[in-house]
């Protein structure tokens, strides 16, 4: 059995071979520090700028307001302690969901060590953040909420757009984590109304290393990483100009190709999902049916746990995550799925399963064909199952 | 990230399954840390004959939990008090170390059916405690 099923698509992506294209003369020939002044530098400056004007186009923003950085986790970083630096004269209170990515939930748990106070929306089953919620959770100390645009375990989209404009209302800024959703969904900042914007390279068929952020003109926002003038004085450090440049390349392909593959994406994560259910007793669907990424899929099946299903799957040839505590590296299972009111033991059952550009409806169906197996060969090892059968008795 | 023999246990569990009318049961762990383990006895004058295991749980869950069924097969119940979770961890060729509790768990299996073996038959085992059934308990304790 050699068939290799790349499904991770949300861990992460291969670079697409256009991308790589673009990125190959900055490793070479095209080596210059844009920072310098001879001819071979400025090359690579002006590769620089067509990667800010690729991306800035792609969420609707302006050049200017686009800043590179190492990854989609600095650039959280940077969005959510850079407000509370900047604004903690006028408030120290920041909202944040229960849902989120670790790179915010961890930024936000430092910032109450030093004199902030956060609250973390609930979501509902689906992990949908509620506008309304939002609303009455703002307070006259409210500096910041940060939500993200579809979460990275169950795929959920959240209302980015309604969420904004409470937020605008209130005068608050609004932080959005993206990375799941640029070159997915579609991005306008500004009729979003999106103050700040994280987003990464890697999601999208671009290399690792390479995230940016967007801030809106006018958001007062200090720097990070102090050094040279590089990124406007506001991000220091010479840039990863192969890796920008093929964020650039990526985002711009991406964006162009996105109706059509999300079409692909969609008819053959509902095929996923509809098979799984019917063929896998005791299974369901974590995350919105419909209102979720194109590609994504996440299971939970009772009785048995994540890591030894990822296990059996790797035997197949099939790439897969989990939200189990032996992949979480603890003894809790994934926050997302508890705050969606999983019990734990349910929550260590988890599967995700994402697709993209280069699955085919044969992957579909291949991972159709070997998971129901696995799930029986774990069920039939598990005393919870051996329990549940007797009590059906 | 597990050894080949961690890999083998859990991909060809060795005495999976159930005994009927078994001599002594144990089950050790709880859901919500995602690990039980639960391991049946035919004991024989004073000798483990046979014995079976039912894991819910991660590779290494499983894969102590086979090897620990393994190492107590054919042995006197003393023998089988004997086998400690470091026991299990280098017949398999080490754990890495977030797994460490797996091998905890197994360990304290054995001795859960042991003990319930013991209770059944109105048996003194020398030395024997009520068996801990909590991983984070376990754990508590590995660290001392």
């Amino acid at each position: 059995m050699n068939r290799l099923v790349y499904a991770d698509h949300s861990a992460t992506t291969a670079v697409r071979p256009e991308v790589l294209e673009a990125m190959l003369p900055f490793l070479k020939e095209q080596y210059g520090n844009p920072s310098s002044l001879y001819q071979i530098a400025q090359e690579s400056k002006i590769a620089l700028e067509k990667a800010r004007a690729q991306l800035a186009r792609a969420i609707g923003a302006k050049e200017r307001e686009i800043f590179f950085t190492g990854s989609g986790t600095e650039a959280d970083n940077w969005a959510i302690k850079g407000v509370a630096e900047a604004m903690r004269h006028r408030g120290r209170h920041i909202i944040t969901s229960s849902v989120e990515h670790h790179a915010v939930l961890h930024t936000c748990e430092y910032l109450e060590k030093h004199g902030f106070s956060v609250t973390y929306l609930p979501v509902d089953a689906e992990g949908t953040v509620s506008p309304k919620d939002l609303e009455a959770a703002i307070r006259p100390d409210t500096i910041l909420v940060s939500v993200m645009m579809a979460n990275n375990e169950i795929g959920t989209i959240n209302p980015v757009q309604e969420l904004g404009t409470v937020c605008r209302r209130h005068q608050v800024l609004f932080h959005v984590d993206a990375v799941q959703a640029l070159g997915t969904l579609p991005i306008d900042v500004e009729a979003q109304q999106i103050d700040l914007l994280s987003v990464s390279a890697h999601k999208l068929y671009g290399p690792k290393g390479v995230g940016a952020l967007y801030v809106r003109k006018g958001v007062k926002l200090p720097p990070f990483i102090h050094g040279g003038a590089q990124e406007s004085g506001r991000r220091a450090g010479t840039e990863n100009v192969a890796g920008i440049v093929g964020f650039g390349r990526a985002v711009e392909l991406a964006v162009a190709e996105m109706d059509e593959r999300n079409a692909q994406l969609r008819a053959m994560r509902d095929r996923l999902i509809d098979t799984i259910l019917e063929k896998v007793p005791f299974s369901r669907l974590n995350g919105a049916r419909y209102n979720r990424l194109p590609g994504h899929a996440s299971f939970s099946f009772s009785f048995i746990e994540g890591e030894s299903m990822l296990l059996l799957l790797d035997m197949k040839g099939v790439c897969a995550s989990s939200g189990s505590a032996c992949t979480s590296g603890s003894l809790d299972p994934s926050h997302v799925l508890l705050a969606i009111g999983l019990p734990h033991e349910t929550a260590h059952g988890s599967l995700r399963l994402t697709l993209g550009r280069e699955n085919t409806m044969e992957d579909v169906e291949y991972i159709a064909q070997v998971l129901p197996p696995i799930v029986q060969k774990l069920r039939e090892m598990s005393p919870l199952y051996e329990d549940y059968m007797k009590q059906q008795q | 990230m597990y050894s080949e023999k961690v890999m083998d246990h859990f991909m060809n569990p060795r005495n999976m399954g159930e005994i009927e009318n078994a001599d002594g049961v144990g089950t050790v762990g709880n859901a919500k840390c995602g690990d039980i383990m639960r391991i049946f006895l035919k004991v024989e004058d004073g000798v483990i004959q046979d014995v079976k295991f039912k894991t819910f749980g991660c590779g290494a869950a499983v894969a102590t939990s086979s090897m620990a069924t393994e190492l107590v097969l054919g042995k006197t119940i003393q023998e089988a008090l004997q086998v400690t979770n470091q026991a299990v961890m280098e017949a398999l060729d080490g754990l890495p170390p977030v797994k460490v509790h797996c091998s905890l768990l197994a360990e304290q299996a054995i001795h859960a059916a042991l003990w319930d073996y013991a209770q059944k038959h109105g048996i003194e085992i020398e030395g024997r405690e009520p068996p801990v059934d909590d991983i984070e308990e376990l754990e508590e304790l590995a660290e001392v």
